[in-house]
């Protein structure tokens, strides 16, 4: 099939055979687990469970909060021991919520809904509904709530799904030994997205470096009868395919416009995780309560694909991996271009990890930053077409105002200009950096303006209640000067 | 003599009459400048400037009579919009970004008197006479007015703390030569 050209980008260091080879092994159950109720982007579930309560696998701990949230579940049988507030896995290491659990090694399935009969002639809306039930979230790391997605088709002309089988960062193997592994799976939860989101097109993208993926999905899908049809599509390998838009563009030749969902071009992008796991949520009616985690890293001993469950501390992930051979000099959460530093061991894995890499120093390839040499690199690799160079020298002197005007908010932080400087000047986190401000400059004047509005009513309704006030004397001193007449 | 001295009379008369029709019916109410200034300013009358209220704070700027970085809850963000509408070029170097802050009743001293709730121009303090009153801490804006005006000291200011969902990352620490 014929793909389209992207724009910038850059060719790392894939180092993914580190892990490629290594099969999907399942994490023994760890002593405790660790659940945060802010796994995904939009509102903090509601907790549903008391502390000292039996929980079985797959009950529901937290319900969704609102529409724009995603319910937890829990990842074995066991007890609940504490709901405390615990450190996240987030660059900041800022506490949330997370409710604590016990496992009684059982394994005991709570009372699941079981499968969706004959899901292809069910109405869409009884997909996107069990895949809301089973807290299914983004699972290519950004962690957007399943079901929102899903509801797409009701406000856009859709006619394409695309699943993201790209995994373009570096070290990552977690969907290409999801891809090999479970292609069935993969390629059955992909038709029945398409089918919740009403689209007859299912295209499964996957980078050419990894052939064999390709080879086990065209197998998987040679069998596919009937409505939603599904192909594969192998796209160049070029970081970052793997970001919607841009595989958007790459597949379909559609660009999607800036600050815009890629379903404003008629086409959805998920993962292929989270289309094993909406398959799971509706063939088995099991919620998503566990995940595939590349660990890798120079400093890991033994790199490996692990199907950890949800809330597993990291440091036990690392253990199972032979610890570290060598001091890491980073740890990371995610991809090692995208992904963010981890505060600690301690934190747990949640939908959203797609990998925990330590890094040596020599992988780190960290330098201090020179004076820029005008070279230009960065502004010809922007795959979003933005000029770096200029965005960082007025981030740095503090004009944000022009930043934002040169169209730092497009910037998807893919890190391909840090990554490229030869001067090492740190060019995304100036982004990070100003993307952070901004929105909270936005929620200031927000805040603001709701302090403007309440001050008036204030003064209004004091204005009124004096009035009142000033009309009710009155009226008493009319009332009292009338009985004085008659008598006059 | 008389025709000088009256012809002068009547020019001045004239212009006089015209000067002062032109100021009665040409009158602009209010310094223009002013009105814009107090569309910059937060708008939430705490009076921290020391005026009684964001119009009087904006009317003494109009004047030049106040620096622009009088508005504590405004932050730098509001002095630099002041200094650039007022085309002055303010040093905000030593103006400290005051910490984000909000009150909180302690409720074993709080003995219900409604002066705080009185005094608060969000009205973000709830409670009645003789109920221990509350803060609404999303909507309190830091002015610390009710502080004062508590007799038992029963109010204190607390920092507003970082969440998951207002963390971003600080600016990179960059020597000065790298652009």
């Amino acid at each position: 099939m014929k793909t389209f050209r992207i724009r910038g980008g850059i060719h790392p260091d894939y180092k993914k055979e580190l892990a490629s080879e290594q099969a999907i092994e399942a994490l023994p159950l760890p002593e405790r687990l660790y659940i945060p109720l802010q796994q995904h982007i939009g509102a903090m579930g509601d907790v549903v469970v008391a502390v000292g309560e039996r929980v079985g696998k797959g009950q529901l701990l937290a319900r969704s909060y609102g529409a724009f949230s995603a319910a937890q579940h829990a990842p074995t049988s066991g007890v609940v021991v504490e709901i405390t507030s615990l450190p996240a896995p987030h660059p900041s290491g800022l506490p949330q919520t997370t409710v604590v659990i016990e496992p009684d090694g059982e394994e005991a399935w709570a009372d699941l809904p079981g499968a969706l009969a004959d899901p292809f002639a069910a109405p869409p809306e009884a997909i996107r509904a069990r895949v809301a039930e089973c807290g299914i979230v983004g699972m290519g790391g950004a962690a957007f709530p399943a079901a929102v997605k899903l509801d797409l088709g009701l406000r856009y002309p859709l006619d394409t799904l695309i699943i993201n089988g790209a995994e373009c960062e570096p070290y990552l193997t977690c969907d290409d030994r999801i891809m090999r592994e479970r292609a069935d799976e993969v390629a059955d939860g992909g038709r029945l997205m398409a089918h919740a989101l009403g689209v007859d097109k299912v295209l499964i993208a996957i980078e050419e470096n990894k052939p064999q993926a390709i080879e086990r999905m065209r197998e998987a899908t040679a069998s596919v009868q009937g409505r939603p049809g599904v192909a594969v599509v192998p796209v160049p390998v070029q970081y970052p395919m793997g970001s919607e838009r841009h595989l958007v563009l790459a597949v379909t030749g559609r660009e999607t416009p800036a600050r815009k969902l890629t379903a404003e071009v008629g086409v959805v992008v998920n993962n292929v995780a989270t289309a094993r796991a909406v398959h799971q949520a509706i063939r088995h009616g099991r919620p998503l309560t566990a995940r595939v985690v590349t660990v890798s890293g120079g400093a890991i001993r033994q790199p490996k694909n692990v199907e950890v469950p949800i809330g597993t501390r990291i440091a036990d992930v690392v253990a199972f991996c032979g610890g570290f051979s060598s001091e890491p000099a980073r740890l990371v959460n995610g991809g090692p271009m995208m992904g963010q530093p981890l505060p600690g061991l301690e934190v747990p894995i949640v939908k959203g990890s797609s990998g925990v890499l330590a890094l040596t120093a020599a992988e780190l390839h960290a330098a201090a930053p020179n004076p820029c040499i005008r070279c230009g690199n960065c502004v010809s690799i922007c795959p979003c077409g933005l000029v770096p160079v200029e965005m960082a020298a007025n981030i740095r002197h503090d004009k944000l105002d022009v930043a934002e005007r040169l169209g730092v908010g497009d910037c998807m932080s893919c890190g391909s200009c840090s990554w490229v400087c030869p001067s090492h000047i740190p060019l995304v986190q100036f982004f990070n950096f100003a993307k952070g401000a901004l929105a909270a400059e936005q929620r200031e004047a927000r805040k603001q303006e709701q302090i403007r509005v309440r001050a008036e009513a204030r003064t209004a309704r004091l204005d009124r209640e004096a009035a009142e006030r000033k009309a009710a004397m009155a009226a008493r001193k009319a009332a009292a000067a009338k009985p004085n007449e008659v008598r006059a | 003599m008389v025709v000088d001295v009256g012809s002068l009379t009547v020019i001045g008369v004239a212009l006089g009459g015209l000067l002062g029709t032109a100021a009665r019916f040409l009158a602009v109410a209010e310094n223009p400048l002013e009105a814009e200034i107090k569309a910059l300013l937060p708008g939430s009358q705490c009076g921290q400037c020391g005026f009684v209220g964001c119009a009087q704070a904006a009317a003494a700027l109009a004047k030049g009579e106040a620096g622009v970085t009088l508005c504590p809850p405004g932050g730098k963000a509001t002095a630099e919009a002041l200094a650039k509408k007022l085309g002055v070029s303010a040093d905000l170097s030593d103006m400290e970004e005051k910490p984000e802050a909000y009150a909180v009743v302690r409720e074993e001293i709080c003995i219900g008197c409604m002066r705080c709730r009185k005094e608060c121009s969000v009205d973000a303090i709830v409670g009645g006479p003789k109920q221990m009153h509350g803060v609404l801490a999303d909507l309190c804006h830091g002015c610390a007015k009710c502080v004062d005006a508590c007799p038992t000291e029963a109010i204190q200011m607390v920092e507003v703390q970082p969440t998951l969902a207002t963390w971003h990352w600080p600016k990179p620490g960059v020597p000065a030569t790298a652009h």
